[in-house]
């Protein structure tokens, strides 16, 4: 297990920290989908957590939004214990996802207006047309969500995400499978809104073109430990590769990182993996 | 503005609205489709005309029938009020699974005691869309007017409403907890009843053995007293308390179950695989 104290990303002020996780574990029998991870989110910052296919991303992240229930560990939102308190968090935090519907025969309006009633938006009306603006939703805010396209569905969840301007905003692969147009456009727009509202971006991604261009901080999860934390720049000169899917590859088909390279006998990287 | 959303999170008055928020987005399901008001009412009308029929048939060849006029078509009516409650109530919660948003509301900040409350308010609202009308039609048809029972129906609306809920709460929490393909659950819980609780036929009808069996279900001391109102011109309220008392036992129990359920479903990581 790699504990990654608080060092540079963490909060030192009076306020918790947005994220604090501890020997984070949970289990499925005999599964272990994540293995005693823990990290803290400082305020306002943009993090990206990376992995493959079952790295525990989702997982991670889903115990987070307290949709699953770890085995063991703890997790802090906002100084909040998600276990026991939840509900004294959920209206600052709020999640987006490909992979979660919208009811799809009520229109944009409708559902928009829903989700901010049940974050105790104050007024719903005003701030879904605020929303619709900046998103470009006007055109189709009274269609029925299910005939919208890809790119026009994906804007749609990120009004329900951005409903109660949350302070700490959860992203499980925002961008899967919209054309490159509509995800820089998304990417975008999740920058400004960051640094406008001066909120906290957690994102769960196997897309490394899109963590260089998102996140300010890498966890790398493999196989439901953390096996790397820092600056993608940190990374690419911690591996001496020029961008993060390179270093991506070397950990997950087991190279040692760059360093290796300089100790006498380490010309090479050593890999259980695969060649390139 | 995307960063800028004002919230009224706490006390009652946020919870009201977050039920309201979730009885309005069912709502507009409801109005928004002509079939689906349609179909409400469908199975009711089709029951009260085979039943009402029936009744005159039998009201013609029978001298019980001759005296009990609208005893049967009284049942089918009760029995509908019951069979409704429970699938208005599961219904509402299963259009959350299908449209795969379940996680969008249990991740928000409804708790699932609001939830419930908004379940019930619309298996309500979905009651009378669906009886209000057949009731009407059978007094026109038959001269069976279920508004003559007077304040007894009040007593036999409260009773079978509530025991309608409890028999969704579990059904919903088996979805819950098991996915949809526990869904068939939902359909034919209630119907382990119409034997059982004695809708057509008194209770001396079962044998010895059933009848303590029956005596435990709630609709049974209602279609009993529904009974006695119509041969016996009698209201029991003896019989009436009885039921409401099995009634907050059984849902208390229910709510305790859905509980475990949605818990156990955290723990298995359910809530993030539900939906189509």
């Amino acid at each position: 297990m790699l504990d990654i104290p608080a060092s540079p990303h963490n909060d030192i002020g009076a306020a918790p920290p947005p994220i604090t996780v501890k020997d984070l574990v949970k289990s499925y029998g005999p599964v272990t989908a994540v293995a005693g991870i823990g990290f803290t989110i400082a305020s306002g910052s943009r993090t990206a957590l990376l992995g493959g296919n079952g790295a525990g991303k989702t997982t991670t992240i889903a115990m987070l939004l307290g949709l699953i229930l770890p085995t063991s560990g703890k997790i802090s939102i906002f100084g909040e214990d998600m276990t026991r308190h939840r509900y004294r968090v959920l209206h600052r935090m709020n999640f987006v996802s490909p992979y979660v519907n919208l009811p799809m025969r009520l229109t944009v309006r409708q559902n928009l207006e829903t989700f901010a009633s049940l974050y105790g938006v104050a007024r719903p009306s005003e701030r879904v047309a605020d929303l619709a603006h900046e998103l470009r939703l006007d055109e189709f805010l009274d269609r029925p969500a299910g005939s919208l396209s890809a790119g026009q569905k994906t804007r749609v969840a990120l009004a329900k995400a951005l409903i109660n301007a949350p302070e700490l905003l959860l992203l499980d692969e925002p961008t899967a499978s919209l054309d490159p147009d509509t995800a820089d456009w998304v990417r975008a727009k999740l920058r400004d809104y960051q640094a406008a509202r001066g909120a906290t971006l957690l994102l769960a991604s196997h897309n490394m073109f899109e963590v260089e261009r998102m996140a300010e901080r890498v966890i790398m999860l493999e196989k439901g430990r953390i096996v790397e934390d820092g600056a993608p720049a940190e990374l690419l000169s911690r591996y001496g590769r020029e961008n993060l899917e390179d270093v991506f590859l070397d950990i997950v088909r087991g190279r040692q990182h760059a360093m290796t390279r300089d100790e006498p006998g380490g010309k090479e990287l050593q890999g259980a993996g695969h060649a390139p | 503005m995307l960063h800028d959303a004002r919230l009224e999170v706490h006390g009652a008055g946020a919870a009201w609205r977050r039920i309201w928020a979730m009885v309005r987005r069912y709502g507009y399901l409801i109005l928004g489709s002509l079939p689906r008001m349609v179909e409400l009412m469908y199975w009711p009308l089709v029951q009260m005309l085979l039943w009402g029929f029936l009744q005159t048939h039998l009201a013609a060849t029978t001298s019980l029938y001759e005296q009990a006029a609208g005893i049967l078509i009284g049942s089918v009516l009760l029995w509908d009020i019951l069979l409704r409650s429970q699938f208005g109530f599961s219904l509402s919660f299963l259009e959350e699974m299908w449209s795969r948003n379940l996680s969008n509301i249990l991740m928000s900040p409804l708790r699932p005691g609001e939830y419930i409350l908004s379940l019930m308010t619309i298996s309500l609202i979905r009651l009378f869309i669906a009886l209000v009308p057949v009731i009407l039609l059978a007094n026109l048809f038959f001269g069976f007017n279920l508004f003559s029972l007077g304040i007894a129906l009040g007593a036999f609306f409260a009773n079978l409403v509530f025991a309608g809920w409890t028999i969704g709460l579990i059904a919903n929490g088996v979805v819950i907890r098991y996915g949809l393909g526990a869904e068939s659950f939902t359909w034919v819980a209630v119907f382990l009843l119409l034997p059982i609780c004695c809708v057509y036929y008194p209770l001396a009808t079962l044998p010895g053995w059933l009848q303590p069996i029956a005596q435990a279900l709630p609709p049974t001391h209602v279609f009993e007293g529904m009974r006695a109102l119509v041969l016996e011109k009698q209201f029991r309220p003896d019989l009436m308390l009885v039921a409401f008392g099995l009634n907050i036992a059984y849902f208390a129990a229910a709510y305790a179950l859905f509980h475990i359920f949605l818990w156990q479903a955290r723990v298995k990581g359910g809530l993030m695989q539900l939906g189509e």
